[in-house]
C-alpha cells in the first residue's frame, strides 16, 4: 500500500492530495492512476513532473514497498 | 549554524536581521534578501504557497550547504512563508554572514536563484477572476544557470 501525495497543480487536477494505493511498482501505479483519470495521466507525464519516494527524488521505475510515500511534483517556484 | 524554516505566520524581516546579526564579532559582512508578494496591479489579491513538510526543509537545506561551502559563510538564516499571503508582505527572507562582503552577497544571490525555481515550493496567485499557477520564468532558469560554471577563484 503506498501513500501517493500531489502536489500544486497535479492535486488540483485530480481533486485529491493524498490517497493510499495499492501498487506493486511505480510504474503500475502511474499506469493505474491514469485509467482512473486521464486528466491526471497526462498531468503526470508532462514537462517536469519529478517523483520522491519517501522523499527522496528517483527517475525510472522503482518498486512500491508497503507504506512507501510517493510524492509527484510539479514544476517548483518559491521566493 | 546555518537555519531554515518555514512559517505559515507574516514575519518582521527587520527583526530577523538584528536578531542575524548578534554576536557577530568576527563576521564582517552579512547580505540580505527579502521577498515580498506583488499584487500585479490588482490581478494577484493572495498568493498561496504550498510545500512538501520535511522535504522542502531538507532540500533547501541541502543548497544552503552547498552555498556555505562555495563561498565560504560562517551562517544563514532562511525563511520562507507558506500558505496563504497577501500583496505587500515578505515571502522570504535570505541572510547570509561572511568574512567579506562579495561572498555575503553572492551566497545570497545564490540562494534566492535556487529558492526561486529548484526549491519545492508550488505558487497559486489568486486574483479577481480566479487562481492561476505560477512556474518558472525563463529568465528564473537563466538566472540559476548563472551558477552552473565552477566558481573563479
Amino acid at each position: 500500500m503506498a501513500r501517493v501525495l500531489l502536489f500544486g497543480r497535479l492535486a488540483d487536477v485530480a481533486g485529491w492530495r493524498d490517497r493510499v494505493i495499492e501498487s506493486p511498482s511505480l510504474s503500475a501505479l502511474k499506469a493505474r492512476l491514469a485509467r482512473d483519470d486521464a486528466g491526471l495521466g497526462e498531468a503526470l507525464g508532462g514537462r517536469g513532473v519529478q517523483v520522491a519516494l519517501d522523499q527522496v527524488i528517483v527517475r525510472g521505475d522503482a518498486p512500491l514497498n508497503a507504506g512507501t510515500e510517493v510524492a509527484f511534483l510539479p514544476p517548483m517556484s518559491g521566493g | 549554524m546555518g537555519s531554515v524554516r518555514l512559517t505559515f505566520d507574516a514575519f518582521d524581516p527587520g527583526g530577523l536581521l538584528t536578531a542575524f546579526c548578534r554576536g557577530r564579532a568576527e563576521t564582517g559582512a552579512v547580505a540580505t534578501f527579502t521577498g515580498l508578494a506583488r499584487a500585479e496591479a490588482g490581478a494577484t489579491v493572495a498568493l498561496e504557497l504550498e510545500a512538501y513538510p520535511g522535504f522542502t526543509e531538507a532540500e533547501i537545506d541541502k543548497i544552503a550547504l552547498k552555498a556555505k561551502a562555495r563561498f565560504g559563510l560562517d551562517d544563514f538564516a532562511i525563511l520562507h512563508r507558506v500558505g496563504k499571503i497577501a500583496p505587500g508582505e515578505p515571502i522570504v527572507f535570505v541572510a547570509t554572514a561572511a568574512r567579506r562582503r562579495r561572498a555575503a552577497f553572492e551566497a545570497c544571490d545564490y540562494l534566492m536563484d535556487y529558492l526561486k525555481s529548484r526549491a519545492p515550493f508550488w505558487k497559486k496567485a489568486h486574483g479577481p477572476d480566479g487562481a492561476r499557477w505560477v512556474e518558472p520564468r525563463d529568465q528564473d532558469h537563466a538566472d540559476l544557470a548563472r551558477w552552473e560554471k565552477e566558481p573563479s577563484s
